[in-house]
């Protein structure tokens, strides 16, 4: 039976790295012997604990040092959805009860931040979506109108995951500051493009996830300031000082320490890298390919990303299409795929339906090459065209 | 060449896909999800809910193809969902299956396999498709008599038959259960659909009324002479020839013989009042592409599982035909389709009104 050729890796590109990006090949290392040998749980007294915890200690450092944060602060956890989770629900919960109870967030966050801001919504909280402008970011005005003197915590994400938009987090932080709230920012999708300092951030809780930033997945972790008050998500050991219990994912930590450590040298080294191809790809496409649009600021943006919609074509039809030549990428979130709801971020924006449905999220990473990036902007202006003159014409109900 | 398999994770698509891919042609695997399944924990058992879209993807991974799931929940409710609805609103019985294969699989997903470069789809159905020597594709029956679906498509034009394969049209379905197992496919045991799928209990009336709470319209049921037998609670409930669910007491067996939307009448009868020996038709559909020239014999059957029954057939204008039987046939009942056939060869088809 023969295959079709896509599905031979050597033509295939990569281009959905905000879904999730591929072990580098130093985690890897770092992680087998802690797989093969190292396997003791990190709370044992012998030795087999004390490896592993030396293996958990050497990762929540580079973590640390990641954000520019101390390395006790850091609560490693399953991912950037439980460390979204931790971050709302510790703050609520550990909110005197009956007083204040009111959470802020931005209209475009992860659903992990949106869905969590729901359940307290039933259980009785206050909620505010704070809207964003036209170009994907949050204007410091309309956060400001959304506080309110019962504001317990503000949760803005520091770059989107579907336009790469970067949020004015330090603004924004020191807003919700002097109305007396804590600030949570999810920087699952900065960190490893942007060089990130907590205290430059301002901010009081930080989400990151490992398999963002080439670590596994199934680890992430949340940075909680030291002496803010947080009840645990899940109660039984004594773990990640009482705030997150279970016995840790040893050779998933010692994994995301090595990202880390890799982000880290990267982000020093200034990731202009990427961004070169980014915009070699996105400037490839909107020369080549009419009716094209790239959605979302250019400017204040992670390197690694670009959202364009393609007038007059189905976005799932052309993701297909593309995987067909060999091209991941993915509309809107990995999440949402499958569903009929068109992004929730676009929508927040103002774009209207006909850019939500023809919308393509290319975002870059390690082990995209310039040869991959030019076949890329090559078959374009082919797949799109071809979906193009088979387009339907929007059929309206009832007809 | 490059084919688009529409796989609804059923044994009969799985089979087609699987025969493709072996005779060497690059498969894509489409499926359709139809309707919103996310936390919907009733629907199962019946075509395309969200486990039949996991076997599909098992089935694809089997076969090394490329699968993937193309949501056509608007287009789903927009051609079928909303005319079934609205059948039913006018007392006809509808056939979903027929403008999901017209509308839908032959229609949108034909459109988007060719802007996937891939000029053909193929389904599971148990039907032919061949091409006469002037070119003409002719729509056939399955080989398998107890499976044929070739009912099903009468609504195919010209250029959609261009773009069909059915690769189980030359099977049967013990061939088709066997070659599944032999290939260790998962869905090698999975039982048949029968039901209509987006309404998986088979309660169409329930559904009607969900979507449509005004169908609750009460109305008087009638004997062939206008006397009131009793009431029923909307039109929507009741099909021609229908026996069951009437509430009537009565010496003789009673049936529906007839519904009139706009009075809310419903009129029952003995079997013999059943029986009509004419019919007419719209929305004709003539393989061949235009009507024949003059009134033409053929067999004719109103219904899925109707044995056809010769009948002559008067075209009139493009799209409209009468047809009159040799012999008189029970419950026709308007909104099912009545297809004509010459031998295995579908004529065309139409909707009876």
């Amino acid at each position: 039976m023969r295959a079709p050729v896509v599905r031979s890796p050597e033509v295939r590109t990569y281009l959905d790295h905000n879904a999730t990006t591929p072990l580098a090949p130093a985690v890897l290392e770092t992680m087998i012997p802690v797989l093969r040998e190292q396997f003791g749980n990190a709370s044992s007294v012998h030795v087999f604990g004390q490896m592993a915890k030396a293996q958990v200690d050497g990762a929540r450092a580079a973590v640390a040092d990641l954000i520019g944060a101390r390395p006790q602060e850091i609560v490693f956890a399953s991912g950037g959805t439980e460390a979204d989770n931790l971050a709302i629900r510790g703050v609520a919960e550990a909110a005197a009860p009956g007083r204040k109870r009111h959470i802020v967030a931005s209209a475009i966050e992860h659903e992990a931040v949106l869905k969590t801001l729901k359940v307290l919504n039933r259980h009785g909280w206050k909620t505010s979506l704070v809207p964003v402008a036209e170009n994907g970011i949050v204007a410091p005005d309309a956060l400001e109108a959304a506080l309110t003197d019962e504001t317990v915590l503000v949760s803005v994400m520091h770059a989107n995951n579907e336009i790469g938009t970067v949020q004015p987090i330090a603004e924004l932080a020191a807003m919700a500051h002097r109305r007396g709230a804590l600030f949570h920012t999810d920087a699952v999708q900065s960190a490893g493009k942007l060089p990130l300092a907590v205290d430059e951030l301002g901010v009081d809780l930080l989400s990151l996830s490992a398999h963002k930033l080439n670590g596994p997945k199934g680890v992430g972790a949340l940075w909680v300031r030291r002496g803010l008050r947080l009840v645990a998500g899940q109660t039984g050991g004594g773990q990640e000082r009482n705030r997150r219990a279970g016995t840790e994912n040893v050779p998933g930590i010692a994994g995301f320490g090595a990202a880390a450590r890799l982000a880290a040298e990267a982000a020093g080294a200034g990731r202009t890298d990427i961004a070169a191809l980014r915009d070699r790809l996105e400037t490839g496409i909107l020369d080549g390919v009419p009716g094209t649009v790239v959605n979302g600021d250019r400017e204040r943006r992670v390197p690694n990303t670009t959202n364009i919609s393609f007038e007059g074509v189905e976005a799932e039809s052309l993701l297909i299409a593309l995987d067909l030549e060999g091209v991941a990428v993915s509309t809107g979130s990995a999440c949402s795929s499958g569903t009929l709801e068109p992004s929730h971020v676009l929508q927040a924006m103002g774009c209207p339906p006909h850019r939500t449905q023809s919308s393509i999220r290319f975002s870059l990473g390690l082990g995209n090459t310039t040869g991959q990036i030019d076949r890329v902007v090559e078959i374009m202006p082919r797949v799109v065209g071809k979906l193009r003159t088979l387009a339907r014409p929007p059929q309206t109900v009832g007809a | 060449m490059r084919i688009v398999a529409a796989m609804s994770g059923g044994v009969d698509s799985s089979v087609a896909a699987a025969l493709l891919a072996e005779a060497g042609h690059e498969v894509v695997g489409l499926s359709m999800q139809l309707y919103d399944q996310r936390g919907d924990e009733t629907r199962f058992g019946s075509c395309c809910t969200l486990d039949d879209l996991h076997d599909a993807r098992r089935v694809a991974a089997v076969l090394d193809i490329p699968h993937y799931i193309m949501n056509f929940e608007r287009q789903f409710d927009d051609h079928v969902v909303s005319n079934f609805v609205r059948d039913y609103m006018a007392a006809r019985t509808p056939i979903p299956c027929v403008r999901c294969n017209g509308d839908l699989k032959f229609a949108t997903l034909l459109d988007r396999a060719r802007g996937l470069d891939a000029p053909v789809v193929a389904t599971g159905h148990y039907a032919r498709v061949e091409q006469a020597a002037d070119g003409t594709h002719l729509l056939k029956r399955g080989v398998d008599a107890d499976k044929d679906q070739s009912y099903f498509l009468f609504t195919l034009t010209q250029p959609q038959l261009a773009g069909a394969r059915f690769p189980l049209g030359a099977l049967r379905k013990p061939e088709v259960r066997a070659y599944a197992a032999a290939r260790a496919l998962p869905v090698a045991d999975k039982p048949d659909s029968h039901e209509i799928c987006f309404v998986p209990d088979g309660d169409y009336a329930a559904f009607v009324e969900r979507r449509t709470p005004q169908a609750v319209s009460p109305g008087r049921i009638v004997d062939g002479a206008g006397r009131t037998l009793g009431h029923h609670d909307g039109v929507h409930r009741f099909t021609v020839g229908q026996r069951k669910g009437l509430g009537l007491s009565s010496h003789l067996p009673l049936y529906v013989t007839a519904l009139d939307a706009a009075s809310g009448r419903v009129t029952v009868g003995p079997r013999q009042a059943l029986e009509r020996s004419t019919l007419s038709a719209s929305a004709v559909n003539w393989i061949a592409g235009s009507p024949p020239a003059a009134p033409i014999r053929a067999t004719a059957r109103i219904r899925y599982r109707h044995r056809e029954a010769a009948a002559c057939i008067t075209p009139l204008g493009d799209d409209a035909a009468r047809v009159e039987f040799d012999e008189p046939q029970a419950a026709i009942a308007p909104g099912q389709a009545v297809v004509f056939y010459r031998g295995d060869t579908v004529l065309g088809g139409g909707w009876i009104d």
